[in-house]
């Protein structure tokens, strides 16, 4: 009993002196890129750029986030799962910051991310305003239905050759 | 900056909220209620814009004013004397056409003035107006070709756009008139002269409308007095007993 008591002292004394390490930003990096978009969850938060910078400023973890449209309802969901998941790493002061300036833009997709949309069944978006393909069976021979989808950020289109409806990213 | 310079940016940043939060309420009136699915969602995805677009300038409005009154005290908390927008946003949504017609002719004004407002001399509004602006070059498509298609479409379709821009071409004068405010803002480069925008307007709006095959009629005198808070017509109060109901019947309710 004296000596468990002993070892158990020595233990916890040895976690109470290590200052746990502080992550680099590029390890932080990879964190986000787990956390999902909440309403395209193949894509992470980082391949649709929204995460515009991440900095640590003495012991707080200031992260830069942008909103895609303005009323996007994504926008608070997300700063929430950023913040959950860096907690959920050990990092107790995390600092959220949002920025309009310079706005998002469909530029910032990353290109895994314009590969995860295909797969998903969403068509990535392109300079020409609209799909170039249909994302299930690759016919180029599309239509629009509406220019305004199930997300601020999409828009509603047809395949003439399959006839399945799918979604568009909206270029902005 | 001055406190005189300080009331005058916050006074305009009243209009700008006002306008898009006043409109963006009108369209969500229809959620459930369109025509067809895709228009339903159409509406639906403007009035978000419009609503995100008024946190925005109600946030910067609360910034400036720096009394600690938040967007929501401003959209929830002020009566109708208060409130600051044009008064066709205001205007009911009566038909589809109405709706359609009145949107059309604040789109084709929203986007010039954001287009100018993005070379702001004040940082903050042309970070939002850069923004906005994006969004709005949706919105303009949209309410353009809708108004093509409806205008130049049956009879009866037509006959109620024409109606329509009947109605509502009297409140497009007040887009382009000009106060003291203005003056201020022009004067720091804040914000563009008003009538600048008329030029571009009219030839904007009198291309589709010629592609509608409506006509606009001639309007002797203009109807005034939202933007700058004199007169609103009767439709407003109405309309934010419904926006405003929860904070009037239990004031401080939070989620
Ligand atoms: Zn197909």
């Amino acid at each position: 009993m004296v000596s468990e008591g002993g070892n158990f002292c020595e233990k916890s004394k040895r976690n109470f002196g290590k200052i746990p390490p502080r992550p680099s930003v590029e390890v932080v990096w990879t964190w986000l890129a787990d956390v999902p978009d909440p309403e395209i969850p193949v894509v992470s938060v980082v391949d649709m750029g929204i995460v515009r910078a991440v900095d640590w400023d003495d012991d707080t973890l200031k992260v830069t986030v942008t909103p895609t449209y303005s009323g996007c309802p994504a926008t608070s969901v997300i700063a929430m799962d950023i913040e959950t998941a860096l907690r959920d790493r050990g990092i107790a002061n995390v600092a959220l910051k949002t920025q309009i300036a310079p706005p998002w833009t469909t530029d910032w997709l990353s290109d895994a991310a314009h590969d995860k949309l295909r797969a998903y069944g969403i068509a990535p978006p392109s300079p020409a305003g609209g799909p170039t393909a249909c994302p299930h069976c690759g016919s180029a021979n599309v239509s629009r239905v509406s220019q305004f989808g199930s997300t601020p950020c999409k828009a509603q289109w047809r395949c003439e050759s399959c006839l399945e409806p799918f979604d568009f990213f909206k270029c902005i | 900056m001055s406190g005189n310079t300080n009331a005058s940016l916050f006074e305009f940043l009243l209009r700008q909220g006002d306008n898009t939060l006043v409109l963006g309420q009108r369209l969500s009136e229809w959620c459930g209620h369109g025509p067809v699915l895709e228009e339903d969602i159409a509406l639906a995805n403007i009035a978000l814009d419009l609503v995100g677009q008024t946190q925005l300038w109600l946030a910067l409005a609360c910034e400036v004013e720096g009394t600690g009154r938040s967007a929501d005290d401003l959209a929830m908390l002020r009566d109708v004397w208060d409130f600051r927008n044009l008064l066709l946003v205001e205007q009911p949504n009566r038909d589809f056409g109405m709706t359609i017609l009145r949107q059309f002719l604040f789109d084709q004004w929203h986007l010039l003035q954001l287009h100018a407002l993005a070379e702001s001399s004040e940082d903050r509004v042309a970070a939002i107006a850069t923004k906005a602006e994006r969004e709005v070059r949706y919105h303009v498509e949209r309410s353009s070709e809708a108004v093509i298609a409806l205008g130049d479409g049956t009879e009866e379709s037509h006959g109620r756009m024409q109606g329509a821009l009947d109605r509502l071409t009297p409140y497009i004068g007040e887009m382009f008139e000009a106060d003291a405010v203005d003056a201020a803002l022009v004067r720091d480069g804040v914000a563009p002269e008003p009538a600048r925008l008329k030029p571009a307007y009219d030839s904007a709006v009198a291309a589709v409308l010629s592609e509608a095959t409506l006509s606009m009629p001639s309007v002797p005198v203009a109807q005034t007095g939202g933007r700058s808070g004199k007169r609103h017509t009767e439709h407003l109060g109405h309309m934010l007993t419904q926006m405003q109901w929860l904070q009037r019947a239990y004031p401080g309710a939070e989620w």
